[in-house]
């Protein structure tokens, strides 16, 4: 029992870790009803910004490497990257598309994927850097000793850190101007212009917000395996993820998690061995498209209905 | 006849002098299909500026192979199949004699120009990776998985385990943990694995990580309800860091980690930070600076600042001295090959692989290389193409690998027969007649 309890636990930790990179992904979800192919990449473009900002400053500034001073700068500096990234994407990519269908913007995203790939590369080089947050990634010692039950000290930081990230970004959406205007923005965007809404300005907003969760999102994970390339394969954590609790609901992202994350582990120890292991890969999808099967809209998202 | 003596001397000197100039520009093309961006970038920029420097060291320092200066082409994979075919394709017939050698850094490109390289006539050289029983030359000619192949890896992890518990005979009993990447290069661990356990009366625990590995909880909790002596970590990319992160979080010593020659670069240790100290893996080369070999890279290289690696400070890493190696090995298959097909000539593939297949890099030699206990021992023949079996042993001290064994030995009675086995398969499945060695030159 004490094992399947870790199992189970451990998995719902890593449930939250998914559903901070599917944050972002609902974010712009939210502001353009458009699937952001790039979100990964944009994670790995943050967490990249932020570790190599990190490694220059103390040279530019004379200040010692680990102190908070460098680390608080790192971190407004790779903020400030990820805004002009967003504001450069509104204005070269989305805003000539305008009007256009989903599909379109969804393409040029997937193009948007490699240029951002390519530019972090080119800006930072291909080394793989490690990211210290200062938090141990080991296992909480009265929970181990009492129990025999080992919950990551990290794993507790990173689900946290996702709570108040999506206390922030709903009360953003519920009570706050910008957000109304946004959701607005999603329904429809023509209708949202005509009455006066700045479509530019709100796509703005939300993909640098959109920066902001990938660059939280990076850093934990980059804290966890390594700032490398492979941060953009968090995204294909976070589609069933999606799938499961609505592309437009930032509380179903985390419910959404929490099943993914609960369920692929348990799937993996109890089933695994019986199938040759590794199942969790693809145990996500197969449990997401048996739930779009029953509610094609996810857990919390909009159900959608045409007139005909 | 002054006038038909001096059109006669002119005609004689402009003659030496074409030719002499006709060996100044003899150029020996090789084709690099690379990977410096996407996801295995870090290392693959590591291995190519290695390789490209070693090039450059034999054309700086010595003016090229007896006079015939190295030319390269870098041609990007991403190592990416498709990307890697479209290489070889659009290298092979670079240069006045064509491409001299494939060397496609990657197991996946290496099965998909595997028939392609007879047909063209390009020797296919896989150090350290592709596929195994390619080292029975009779069943496969063309193609030199050398110095090592997973296989001997494998069998020399588990002589390492051996010594470390006082005999082979200690480990009957044992529980070795096999933590594979879920796919064709990690299960190519599983046959050899099998047979150890079997001849040596250890239980082996094969546990899968999905690509790409960067969440492996529950494969640590197996691991840790398993209780294994050792682990073997068979992994690559995110996957390395990953692990030896878990590993520290359930209490596994890292001493008891064992990763293969690509879980065990700087690369994979760094992002891990404190958790890897300790770590143990196995490398057909060495990390380190203190050779000759990359002392004279320092000095004719990057002192006339023609070196290829953006950061300095990775020289002497893992996978820059990797790089390194497959230098030396091109670099001593072209220069065999001129002895035997002249000295100061550009030199076809087919002419260069049996330089590959003649190769001997014997302790006198590599100590002229300046890479004494760099790379072991070489030596090819035409039945097998692999070479030593053999591998060191390194440690992660927390800031850089410290070797910590000699060259192990692989079990190579049990290695051989089971690559003769699968050779003689596949030889019969593609209707290949195995070559007759007695009768090859």
């Amino acid at each position: 029992m004490q094992f399947f309890i870790e199992v189970l636990v451990g998995g719902l930790l890593s449930g939250v870790m998914y559903a901070l990179v599917a944050l972002g992904f609902v974010l712009i979800y939210k502001a353009s009803g458009v699937f952001n192919f790039a979100q990964g990449a944009m994670v790995f473009f943050a967490a990249l910004t932020f570790v190599g900002f990190q490694e220059v400053l103390p040279g530019w500034l004379g200040l010692e490497a680990d102190s908070g001073v460098v680390f608080w700068l790192a971190f407004l500096l790779a903020f400030a990257a990820m805004v002009v990234l967003g504001i450069a994407t509104e204005r070269i990519v989305l805003r000539p598309l305008v009007n256009q269908p989903h599909i379109t913007l969804f393409m040029a995203t997937i193009g948007l994927t490699y240029v951002v790939e390519g530019l972090a590369q080119m800006t930072w080089g291909a080394n793989v850097r490690g990211l210290d947050l200062g938090i141990v990634d080991e296992p909480i010692a009265w929970l181990m000793d009492n129990y025999e039950i080992g919950v990551s000290k990290f794993d507790l930081f990173a689900a946290g850190v996702a709570a108040s990230l999506v206390a922030l970004l709903a009360l953003l959406f519920q009570y706050t101007k910008v957000g109304r205007a946004l959701r607005a923005v999603a329904d429809d965007h023509q209708a949202a212009l005509s009455i006066g809404i700045p479509l530019q300005t709100i796509w703005r907003v939300v993909w640098a917000v959109a920066g902001f969760v990938a660059l939280v999102a990076g850093m934990i994970w980059g804290a966890r395996n390594g700032v490398q390339f492979a941060l953009t394969f968090t995204a294909l954590k976070a589609l069933p993820v999606l799938i499961l609790g609505g592309f437009t609901s930032v509380p179903g992202a985390i419910v959404g998690g929490l099943i993914i994350g609960a369920s692929e582990k348990l799937a993996e120890v109890y089933v695994g061995p019986f199938v040759g292991g590794g199942i969790e890969g693809w145990f996500p999808y197969m449990l997401a498209l048996a739930f779009l099967l029953v509610r094609p809209e996810g857990l919390f998202g909009e159900k959608h209905i045409d007139r005909v | 006849m002054k006038l038909k003596k001096t059109v006669l001397l002119g005609a004689v000197i402009a003659g030496l002098l074409g030719s002499s100039l006709a060996s100044a520009n003899e150029e020996q093309f090789i084709g690099l299909p690379s990977y410096r961006v996407g996801p295995y970038a870090a290392g693959g920029s590591g291995l190519f500026g290695g390789w490209i420097d070693y090039m450059q060291l034999i054309n700086e320092r010595d003016g090229g192979v007896n006079g015939v200066k190295l030319t390269w082409e870098e041609c990007e994979t991403e190592y990416n199949n498709a990307r890697g075919v479209e290489c070889y394709e659009r290298l092979k017939k670079k240069g006045s004699t064509g491409n001299s050698v494939f060397q496609p850094v990657s197991t996946g490109i290496t099965y998909s120009v595997l028939e392609k390289v007879p047909q063209d006539k390009i020797p296919m050289v896989t150090i350290g990776y592709g596929r195994t029983d390619a080292a029975d030359g009779r069943v496969f000619p063309w193609v030199f998985p050398m110095i090592t192949t997973y296989w001997s890896q494998a069998s020399a992890i588990v002589n390492y385990m051996g010594q470390k518990e006082g005999g082979m005979d200690k480990l009957k009993g044992k529980k070795i943990g096999l933590l594979y990447h879920d796919s064709a290069y990690g299960k190519e661990s599983h046959a050899i694995m099998d047979k150890l356990a079997a001849k040596h009366g250890f239980e082996v625990i094969k546990i899968a990580v999905a690509h790409p590995g960067n969440e492996q909880q529950s494969q640590w909790l197996q691991i840790r309800q398993a209780k294994p002596d050792y682990v073997v970590l068979w992994g690559w990319g995110v996957m390395n860091p990953t692990a030896i992160k878990a590993a520290a979080k359930t209490g596994f010593p890292r001493e008891k980690l064992i990763g293969v020659w690509w879980s065990g670069a700087e690369e994979d240790t760094i992002p891990a930070g404190p958790a890897a100290k300790g770590f143990v893996a196995a490398g057909f080369n060495v990390a380190g600076a203190n050779y000759p070999v990359i002392a004279d890279i320092k000095k004719h290289v990057y002192g006339k600042n023609k070196g290829n690696m953006e950061d300095k400070t990775r020289v002497g890493s893992v996978y820059y001295n990797r790089g390194v190696v497959h230098g030396i090995i091109t670099v001593e298959a072209i220069r065999k090959a001129q002895e035997k097909y002249g000295k100061g000539k550009a030199l076809t593939g087919e002419q260069v692989r049996w330089g590959f297949e003649n190769l001997n890099l014997d302790d006198a030699r590599l100590k002229a290389l300046g890479a004494t206990g760099f790379l072991p021992p070489l030596k090819i023949t035409c039945a097998d193409h692999e070479g030593p079996g053999k591998v060191k042993f390194q440690q992660w001290d927390g800031n850089q690998w410290k070797v910590i064994t000699d060259w192990v030995d692989s079990d190579r009675p049990l290695v051989r027969g089971m690559i003769e086995e699968s050779a003689a398969a596949y030889a019969k499945e593609k209707g290949i007649k195995p070559r007759d060695c007695s009768k090859e030159g």
